[in-house]
């Protein structure tokens, strides 16, 4: 029997806002413990919530770009457990009335190979809520130690339908919200600082069977590989067992990233009563259009749309585009220049995705900290599509403006790169090379027609490197051609 | 002569400005007092003498300097033990809090320390506010300084009980369900349980936080008028707080007296108790505005009969979350040989030893009405029927402009002698239902029933406290009980 597996995501994503959720306190990474507290992140007697609106406004805008639906009213409940890494011994969430409502992710599958766009897919969302993360328990031999910094951090539930099939949409599924937070400005997604965590519910069920099987809650999926290993190791697992006539039974299981192996956590009986009820120290939330529309009018244009119109508009390879756009920085900066000689887009996507990525890597800066502008990377494409210089010398002046901020016209003069010859000389030194190489000419006029690359070098040279390639290849032919 | 720690708020403010009298003189005087009587009345968990003298010593200093802040400045106020006040004891009259120190201010007394009033003690409560008796303190009861032998009532009973003996001019005290109006109703002073919204939470240690309220415990109406208006407004630090215009308390008494109030008496609060001899003072007020004009109209609140199981309901299943915090991980008590295989052997160890038996029982009900396949049939059914309770209330004063009732069934109980707690429950009753609506109630007391004080209950529109305190106001001009004092 054919089996196949189910799998909903639920993904924590941390809002960037100034200040924490309930409280004026600095959200924050990185502090001394217990650094980013106050009353209200401790819990003290007598403290109060009091709800941050620039964490409305980012969940907005997530639910907004994922399409989902914000209905006039939200509210705030309380979700009741004990754990040392929550002060007050209760969440503060939205059980029935989240201020995001449906919705879905686009995602696209890998593709038959890297060069080639794969399918894309919609992963329908279930909602989307607000609620405050909590501390950060560390343990020690003798006991343990609780730092209260991420406590009430803004944090929003992505809850997905049970719609992706494979561990593989999963990947999809977190690269492509990923992408959209980023975008947007909601979270920089850091999975290794906890600002996007994800748990899976995944079950198997044969092939044609439309009630789902019982399902395993996964946790502890630290990265987005870590989700993709853990659901496939958790598919196969399941379907093994299925087929040696075994049940599963529903619980909360544990990725293991070290031993590669899903391992068993809880048991469904040990699962918590939250006992919710609407939190009495937080009014609800009113949302209007006035409101709705603002955010809307802050979304930019999302990555699936910008790749899109990329290949359509500046005629970019799906290699090029998927280099550029996953980074929304990185994307604006090719358009700022491309937009002034769409003609030149080609080239200019090069130059990004390859040189500009490469010795900003080798500089180990960021986009923003490097002397390059858009305008004076136009200025070098402008410089080899006028023939102004080839595009051998191209990748050195590139290097060259990289660090000195200069324009391409600027760095040709000063280093003398501008050849200081015409076609004649072009001509005459071809010739030169042609009969200081009688056996290359030999073995081209027999047919090899490779060949006559080795007299490319020799007159690259007399050039100083400056001649066009192209332009003395067809001399070359033809000077071959000619003395047959 | 009236002894000084008797006089009342306006009449040292009066004192104060002619120079007659010091800051640091009346906070000694009430020093004094308090060494002197608390050992019998058990009213304040602590006070920092030390800190008392050194506020009022500022205070001295800014009017010599003719810097005075108000009408308050220099004046004594009394705390309940569960408002927080930087570097100050907050017990809530907990072993759970027996140790904690607040390192921050409540809204309330942010309010009061600009007003220059100076802060005196902490005042002993039910343990958490829970409670109609201030019995269930960790720390042992309050007496009623009437009778000794009596309960203050609660669960501001330090605060009632304070005022009444001359330790304090004026309190803040807290009212979830009656428990600032019961204690002063049994103490023969003037408590008001605000409209919810018109004073800041921040800072109150919740008990029930959609019934909450801080309000004034006084000597007279006008003092009650003065100490509200210092601690209402909007805060951005409660979200529950009402924004609206905060009229002027106190010159309102003037601008509404005489006006030809339209009463209501709710017969289901008459039906059955309010009928006992012990309330004859309760009926002779309602004579009393009749006699001055008053139109009185008997009303019907038909959900009163709910509102003891509904208000128990929502204030436990409140309560149950609130109190989740006081768990032995941080500031609170912990057990200390606690045989901990993990965190939940902490909790239960510390709560076990940390909570009194009422508050357990509360935390217990509430946890029980919250969960899951109960929720619908208890706490949603409670929502529903809250809002039934309001609607009455909403409905009544279309037609008057007040309901008169009595503030609690009977005058101060013998200590010990409610020992079902069902019975300390129904003692309530009258109260609760004001809280479940958000309106105001103001406590006043009306004469004495077998030497013990009964209070009168006006209650009032929401955010209409400018009102009922004028009605009441009229009475009180009319019968100076506020002179009497019990001997001490």
């Amino acid at each position: 029997m054919e089996y196949e597996a189910v799998i909903g995501l639920e993904v924590h994503v941390q809002i960037k806002t100034e200040s924490k959720i309930f409280s004026p306190v600095k959200a924050g990474y990185g502090h001394e413990p217990n650094a980013l507290v106050d009353p209200v992140v401790l819990s003290l007697p007598g403290a109060l919530p009091v709800m941050n609106k620039a964490a409305l406004d980012g969940i907005m805008k997530a639910g907004l770009a994922f399409g989902c639906a914000i209905p006039d009213t939200c509210k705030w409940d309380r979700k009741n457990y004990f754990y040392p890494d929550s002060p007050s011994n209760y969440q503060i969430t939205q059980y029935d009335q989240p201020i995001c409502q449906g919705g879905e992710v686009e995602i696209e599958l890998p593709g038959e190979s890297r060069n080639v766009m794969g399918e894309h897919k919609a992963i329908k969302l279930t909602r989307i809520h607000l609620e405050n993360d909590v501390g950060k328990l560390n343990h020690f031999a003798e006991d343990s130690l609780v730092d209260y910094n991420r406590a009430h951090t803004c944090l929003m539930e992505i809850v997905s339908e049970p719609d992706m099939r494979s561990g593989e949409e999963a990947f999809a599924f977190l690269t492509a919200i990923r992408q959209t937070m980023v975008y947007c400005g909601i979270s920089d997604c850091d999975m290794e600082k906890g600002q996007m965590r994800a748990d899976a519910n995944i079950s198997v069920r044969p092939v044609g069977q439309k009630e789902f099987g019982a399902k395993i809650e996964l946790k502890n999926l630290n990265s987005i590989t870590g989700v993709k290993n853990g659901i496939e190791y958790e598919i196969k697992r399941q379907t093994r067992e299925l087929k040696k006539g075994n049940t599963i039974i529903q619980a909360t299981w544990r990725w293991d990233a070290d031993q590669g192996r899903t391992e068993p956590m809880r048991e469904k009986e040990d699962a918590h009563d939250y006992r919710y009820f609407p939190d009495p120290d937080l009014m609800p939330v009113r949302v209007d259009d006035v409101w709705r529309e603002r955010i809307r009018s802050e979304i930019p244009e999302l990555p699936w749309d910008k790749q899109r119109r990329f290949m359509e508009e500046y005629a970019l390879p799906y290699t090029i585009t998927s280099v550029l756009v996953p980074d929304r920085g990185l994307s604006d900066w090719f358009e700022a220049a491309a937009k002034q000689a769409p003609d030149l887009a080609q080239a200019l996507g090069n130059y990004v995705a390859n040189d500009l990525l490469r010795e900003l890597s080798e500089a180990d800066q960021q986009l923003g900290e490097c002397e390059m502008t858009p305008n004076s990377l136009l200025t070098l494409a402008k410089a080899v599509a006028k023939g102004v210089i080839t595009k051998q010398i191209a990748k050195d002046v590139f290097i060259e403006m990289f660090k000195s901020g200069e324009t391409a016209d600027q760095v040709i003069e000063r280093k003398g790169l501008k050849p200081d010859f015409d076609e004649s000389q072009v001509r005459i030194w071809c010739q030169e090379a042609l009969d200081e190489n009688p056996r290359v000419v030999a073995d081209v006029r027999s047919g090899n027609a490779k060949a006559i690359n080795a007299l490319l070098g020799p007159v690259m040279k007399k050039s100083r490197g400056k001649a066009s390639p192209q332009v003395v290849g067809a001399l070359l032919r033809e000077l071959i051609d000619a003395g047959e | 002569m009236q002894e000084l720690y008797y006089k009342s708020a306006s009449e040292l403010a009066e004192l104060l400005a002619g120079g007659e009298l010091s800051s640091v003189e009346l906070t000694q005087a009430l020093i004094d007092r308090t060494k002197s009587v608390d050992e019998q009345v058990g009213a304040f968990n602590s006070f920092d003498e030390a800190d008392a003298l050194a506020q009022a010593s500022a205070s001295d200093e800014r009017r010599a300097s003719g810097d005075v802040l108000g009408p308050l400045d220099g004046i004594p106020v009394g705390l309940k033990d569960n408002l927080a006040v930087y570097g100050q004891p907050l017990t809530c009259s907990s072993k759970m809090l027996e140790r904690f120190v607040s390192p921050y201010d409540a809204t309330c007394i942010q309010k009061l320390k600009s007003t220059g009033a100076v802060l005196f003690g902490r005042l002993n409560l039910d343990e958490f506010a829970m409670g109609s008796s201030t019995e269930n303190s960790a720390f042992g009861p309050t007496s009623n300084p009437w009778n000794l032998e009596c309960v203050p009532g609660g669960s501001s009973g330090g605060s009632a009980a304070a005022v009444a003996a001359g330790e304090a001019v004026f309190a803040l005290g807290s009212d979830t369900g009656g428990s600032i109006r019961q204690p002063a109703s049994y103490c023969g002073v003037v408590g008001l349980k605000p409209t919810y919204g018109r004073v800041s939470r921040y800072g109150l240690a919740a008990f029930a936080s959609s019934l909450d309220q801080i309000g004034p415990l006084a000597r007279n109406v006008k003092d009650a008028a003065s100490l509200l208006q210092a601690i209402s407004g909007h805060d951005a630090f409660d979200s529950t707080s009402y924004k609206a215009e905060v009229p002027d308390f106190v010159a309102s008494l003037e601008s509404l007296k005489g006006r030809q109030w339209t009463l209501g008496l709710p017969k289901e609060y008459f039906a059955g108790v309010a009928d006992s001899p012990a309330l004859e003072p309760v009926r002779q007020a309602i004579e009393f505005y009749r006699g001055l004009g008053c139109e009185i109209k008997e009303v019907s609140l038909p959900h009163t009969e709910y509102a003891v199981a509904t208000y128990y309901i929502v204030a436990t299943a409140e309560a149950s979350s609130n109190l989740a915090r006081y768990d032995g991980i941080r500031y609170t008590h912990r057990a200390e040989s606690f045989d901990a295989k993990d965190s939940v052997d902490i909790y239960c160890q510390s709560r076990a030893e940390g909570f009194g038996e009422e508050v357990k029982r509360r935390v217990i009900l509430g946890t029980y009405v919250l969960s899951s396949g109960y929720y619908d049939a208890y706490y949603l059914k409670a929502q529903k029927v809250r809002t039934l309770i309001r609607q009455d209330f909403e409905r009544v004063f279309r037609e008057v402009d007040a309901l008169l009732t009595p503030v609690a069934p009977e005058p101060a109980f013998r200590k010990g002698e409610k020992e079902d707690p069902l019975s300390m429950y129904l003692s309530d009753v009258f109260t609760i239902s004001a809280n479940l609506a958000g309106i105001p109630g103001l406590s006043l007391p009306c004469g004495y029933s077998g030497g013990l004080p009964v209070g009168l209950q006006i209650l009032g529109k929401p955010f209409k406290e400018d009102e009922i305190l004028a009605i009441g106001q009229e009475f009180e001009t009319a019968h100076p009980f506020k002179d009497q004092h019990p001997k001490l």
